[in-house]
Formats: C-alpha cells, structure tokens, sequence
C-alpha cells in the first residue's frame, strides 16, 4: 500500500476567510457529503470533518489526482473554478497527509492551540464516516492513530493543562476558589455560545446541579434539557442565589441585572460561602461593585481574557514538544503503511513460482507414462518443497526490519528481480 | 555535645528552607519531597537534642527562653508534619519552614545556660502546663501560615493580577479548611494551657488567678480565638476575615510569649 494514496483537501481558519468556509460546512444535512462523496469513482475510502474553524475531507484513492479534482469541485459545489478554489484550498499527500492529521487531532493546527474540542469534533466525523461505511481498513486505522497520538500529547505535554478558552479560565478560576467543584451548584442566567461552553465545562468538573434562568421560560426549559438541569424563571434571580455557587450571566439586557446591594444581605444567609460571578454580557449584566462584597469574586469577560493571554505563552512553548510527537508518529504511521506493501509482495513472488511450477508439471507429467496416484503425489510435494526452499531466503530478507527508505529500495529491488510488475519495467 | 547537636539541627532546618524555597519557585515534585525529608530528619535531629537537654539540665527543659522557643520550634515542625500526613496544602511547607528557621535562630542566640530550677518551678506541673502551651503556640502559628497564604491568594483573585501566588497556592476552599483545622487543635491546646497552669498556680501559690500580664495577656489571646470560632459557627465567618483574625490572634500570642517576658514583667518573668 502507498503512502500516497491518502490524501487531505481541506480549508481552515488560515486559508479561507469564514464566509467560504461557511459555504462548505454542509451543516443543514450532515448526510449530504456522505451521499455525494460516496458516487465518486475513485473514492475508496473518507471521511468528513467539518468545525466552525475548518472543512476537511480525508481520502484514500488509487487514483488521488482525478479524485481530488472531483471532491474540490462537490466542495465548492462548482461555485468557483477549479483554480480559483485552489486560492483557498490545502492539499496534503502522503507523508504531508499523516502528520497533517496528527496534528490537527492534537489540537496543533487549531486556532488556540492545544484547545480540546478538536479530538471530540474529530472522533465524531469518524463515527460518522463508519456509520455511513465509508472507512475502511487504511482509514480506520489511520483515524484510531491520530486519535492516540492526540492522547499521548495530551499526556506526555502541557499542550492541554492551562486554560485558553474564555469558558475553560471561568473554570480554573473556579477551582482557585472552590478546590472542588463537586457538591457546587452553577446558575446560568441568559443564553449564549460561551455561556453555555462554560456550563459545559462546569458539568465535565462534576458540579451537583445547573440552575438555567431566562427570560422565557420555555427557552431556559428547553437548555435545562442539555444540562439535566433545573430552569427557573429570571424573577427567582435573587432568592436562588442563597443556593447558588457559581453564576454564569450573558443576557442581552440593557441594564445590570444584579446589584451589589442585592447580594449584600444574601451573603450573610449564605453563611459567608463563596460567590463566583461571571459576567460575559456586553453591555454588562452585573454590578462592578459587586467584586467589593467579602466573598464575592467578579469576573468580566476581559479579565478572563488576561488568564488566555497568560497561558496562551506557556502553551507555544509545549507545542514544540508536541511537534516532535507527531513527526516520530508520523514515521511510525508510514513504517506500518511500508509493512503493508511487503505483505502483498510476498503473496506475487508464491503465486509467480507456483503458476511455473503447475505449468512445468502438467509438461512434464504426461511423458512420463503411467504413474500411480501416489507417484504423482510424490513429485508434487517434492517440487512444492523446493519451490518453498528456493523463495525462503527472499522473503526471510523482506520480512526483515529495515529503515523505512531501506524498505523501499528493497521491496523495488525484489519486485523487479521476480518480474512482479511486468507493465512499468524498465 | 548538646551544644553540637542543636548547631547540626539549626543547619538542617536551613536546608530544609532552602530545599522548599527551590521548590516553590521551580515546582518540582523531586525537590518538595527531598525537602520533606529533610525537614523530617530535622524534626527528628531537634526531639533528640532535648532529650540530650533533659538529661544534661536533670529536669524538662522548658525553663528558659532558648528552650521554650526551640520547643515552640519542634511543636510547629511536628504539627507541620502530623497536618502533613493527613492533608495535602500545596506549597505550605514553603511559609512554614522559614518560620521554624527563624524561631531556631532566635533559640541560638539566647542564653543556652543550665540554671537551677527555682523552687516554685519544682513541680510535676512544669511539663505538662509548659509543653501544652507551647503546642498551642505552634498550632495556632500553623493557623498564621494558612492566613497569611489565604491572603496573598485572595489578593491576586480580587484584584486580578495573576502573579506569583495564584498557580502556586491551593485554592481559598481548601486554605480555609486548613485555618479552621488548625484552629480546632490549636484552641482546646490553648484553653487546657490556661486551665493546667491555673491549677498550677494554685498549688504554687494558693490561688487560681492573680491578673499577672502573662495571665491576662494569655486570656486576651484566647478571647480573640473564642471570637473568631464563636462567629464562625454562628454566622459563618471565614475566608478572609477569618484569616485576619488568625494573624491577629497569633500576634496576641506571641505577645504573651515574649512581649509580656520583655515588657511587662510579672511572676512568669523567669522564662526569659
């Protein structure tokens, strides 16, 4: 098997501006780049990886260049030429491919580096592939190794340890404070994309209970839903903080929702416990003065903002690291690829010999006259036995470890000595 | 050879300091557990030495100011450890080895004299009220530590600038559960010192209470220590104000260690 035949045609965050690459996401049908992809000839195997930061689809194909035209021309759904797409577009092969992948699942090629979100959007797009029977023997395995890869970085760096999304520094700082986020109870006040990454990343910590505020009440049942969580209505505001631990505010209110004098007398109900706010409102939701209270800790969105900056340094630095992961990775991932190419080599060089030994045989058998049945046996097993023993010691060779490049030169070497590729001798 | 003992101690609560001040800088594991080791082969360097004491003075060895600060000393170190084994208080060792450095130097250079125990001090009393004391004193010094840390952690999540304390010190949950720890060894140690050297007084001098500084003084501290515990069941004082509170009442305590010996005199004024 070649290395060559996979291939990655892909936009992202630093190609493409957003509004290409929202026209390639396919978000309305999932299913349609599967359905579409699939009546490609050529297409072996993919899978489609589709994020808000980039579009991606990995392929294996006999026959990688035609494919690949066909596959960016489904992508821009011949909206723009061929060349013009080219403008936006990368191509890996390859060698180029493998790492590529890597580091893409290790959160290397993403827009914050070392953010986790990538594996778990990746792991997805290779359910989907499976589901849709769409990856086979290269792919699966591929996938799986960029999957452990991402793992091993993960563990052997400190790519993933400090916070560098707004809603994982809500987080850190909640441990700063609380120690342990169990037994804790978050509220979330109004809806948003961060607001609601946080709760997330609350629930991922194991807090006890997510309280879900709005101002419709059908809209904080519907996000209670996702966070098996409580949904009350905004007008509880103030009697639920006595329970509260953690609160999350992003309404679209033009006003403060919560005075410092509000809580003032809260704090003594609440014994004193500590109140973690977090305001990612703009205009904003909670009273600034509110960070005075003895207690309390306020957090806006730009002072959280100077925790990412903080630890955005200490990530570039563990990226270098992590980039020697994935270039010993990727040497591994083509050995094996090598090992694959020695298999079907072996199997050509048996076949050969054995077509010449039947041939032989039904020739010379005939003129020998009457042989009983277990003569004829007899010179059977003894050709097959030195058949076997004229091709033991070149396949014993090529089984051998060598250096990827040795293998290569190798395999060619023997290919061409038993005239396995009898179109492209030279 | 008591002399030689305490100079060996002193150098490895040096080191010891040395080794958790590496270690909060740099935050490597291998380095907090030499340290660890070192402070433990200190602790066990110092229980030796005043059992040399003992035996060299012929009765406990808390009588004069050198020996009770370099038991105030031992207590800390020994409380610092037994907190140790049960919970973990990141970069704590880091606030309180200094502390016990400091307490051994100020033990070097007071007298190390033997002087004969003065009648009133002859009594199975001497150990018992001394050592709990004292212990008190090394719990509540503890409590101190966490403060200050709560302190300096609290300062950087309120105001936002995220120095040197935020990564390394433990979060204000868990330094307040320490403060509160502390606090519940340290304080029934300071009331049992009260009550045993009150009976004491009354064998010695036939009377449980006569107002002497060190009396008061010790009274005041506990007063100060019954507020904040009082208050923190009742209303639920903590985090900060708690750890104020622990400061303040700390410095109480070393007043009626040393303040009242160097100041105001009274009927304790012979351990000094």
């Amino acid at each position: 098997m070649s290395a060559e035949k996979i291939m990655i045609l892909g936009v992202n965050h630093k190609t493409a501006p957003v509004e290409i690459r929202e026209r390639l996401s396919f978000s309305s049908d999932p299913g349609t780049p599967y359905r579409e992809l699939k009546i490609i000839p050529g297409c072996e195997e993919f899978c489609f990886l589709s994020t808000c930061n980039r579009v991606e689809v990995i392929f294996v194909s006999s026959t990688p260049g035609e494919t690949e035209k066909k596959i960016r021309n489904f992508l821009f759904n011949n909206s723009m030429s061929y060349e013009e797409a080219g403008k936006y577009v990368y191509l890996h092969q390859g060698e180029a491919a493998i790492q590529h992948l890597f580091r893409v699942g290790a959160s290397l090629d993403s827009m914050i580096v070392g953010e986790p979100q990538i594996l778990g959007q990746l792991k997805q797009a290779y359910r989907d592939a499976s589901e849709q029977d769409a990856a086979g023997m290269i792919l699966n395995r591929f996938m799986h190794k960029a999957f452990s890869v991402a793992k091993r970085i993960r563990t052997e760096t400190e790519i993933g340890s400090s916070a560098v999304s707004i809603s994982y520094a809500a987080v850190e700082l909640a441990k700063k404070i609380f120690g342990n986020l169990k037994n804790k109870i978050a509220m979330l006040v109004g809806a948003g994309e961060m607001a609601e990454l946080a709760a997330q990343h609350l629930m991922n910590q194991g807090v006890a209970e997510v309280i879900v505020a709005n101002r419709t009440f059908e809209r904080a049942v519907n996000l209670a839903r996702c966070f098996n969580g409580k949904p009350v209505s905004l007008e509880e505001l103030i009697p639920q903080l006595e329970h509260v631990d953690i609160l999350i505010s992003s309404t679209g209110s033009p006003d403060i929702i919560l005075h410092s004098k509000d809580v003032k007398p809260l704090m003594r109900q609440r014994r004193n416990r500590p109140l973690f706010l977090i305001d990612i409102a703009v205009p904003r939701d909670l009273d600034p003065k509110l960070n005075d209270l003895d207690n309390v800790y306020l957090y806006g969105i730009d002072d959280l903002s100077t925790i990412v900056d903080i630890n955005k340094a200490e990530r570039n630095k563990e990226a270098v690291h992590a980039e020697r992961i994935v270039t010993e990775e990727t040497l591994k991932f083509m050995l094996w690829l090598g090992s694959m190419e020695v298999t079907p080599t072996i199997v050509a060089i048996r076949e050969k010999a054995d077509v010449i030994r039947k041939a032989e045989l039904e020739k010379t058998l005939p003129n020998l006259g009457n042989l009983s049945e277990k003569e004829i046996l007899a010179i059977e097993k003894m050709t097959s036995a030195m058949m076997n023993k004229i091709l033991h010691h070149p396949v014993v060779y090529l089984k051998k470890d060598h250096s990827h490049k040795d293998k290569k030169v190798k395999l060619a070497l023997i290919r061409k000595l038993f005239n396995l590729d009898p179109g492209n001798s030279d | 050879m008591g002399y030689l003992l305490f100079q060996i101690t002193l150098f490895a609560y040096f080191l010891a300091t040395a080794a958790y001040m590496v270690y909060f800088w740099s935050q490597r594991p291998e380095i907090r557990t030499t340290a660890r080791g070192i402070l433990i082969g200190s602790g066990l360097l110092h229980t030796l030495y005043m059992i040399v004491r003992y035996i060299e003075a012929g009765h406990t060895p808390l009588t004069n100011h050198h020996e009770t600060v370099s038991f105030f000393a031992w207590s800390l170190t020994w409380g610092y450890l037994s907190f140790h084994w049960r919970y973990n208080v990141r970069n704590f060792g880091s606030f309180v080895s200094p502390l016990i450095t400091i307490l051994m130097l100020i033990a070097t250079f007071s007298s190390r004299e033997i002087m004969p125990l003065p009648p009133a001090l002859k009594s199975a009393w001497l150990p018992v009220h001394a050592s709990i004391a004292i212990m008190a004193n090394g719990f509540l010094a503890l409590a101190f530590c966490g403060g200050i840390m709560y302190l300096l952690q609290e300062r950087e999540l309120k105001k936002k600038r995220f120095g040197l304390f935020y990564t390394r010190l433990p979060s204000l949950e868990s330094l307040d559960q320490l403060n509160s720890h502390c606090l519940a060894v340290g304080f029934p140690l300071l009331t049992l010192g009260i009550i045993t050297g009150s009976i004491w007084a009354k064998q010695a001098w036939g009377t449980y209470w006569q107002w002497d500084p060190k009396e008061t003084w010790s009274l005041i501290t506990w007063f100060l220590y019954a507020a904040l515990l009082h208050q923190r069941f009742t209303v639920g004082w903590r985090g900060r104000r708690a750890a104020i509170m622990a400061i303040i009442g700390f410095s109480a305590a070393i007043f009626t260690l040393w303040g009242v010996t160097y100041l105001l005199g009274g009927v304790h004024s012979y351990v000094g």
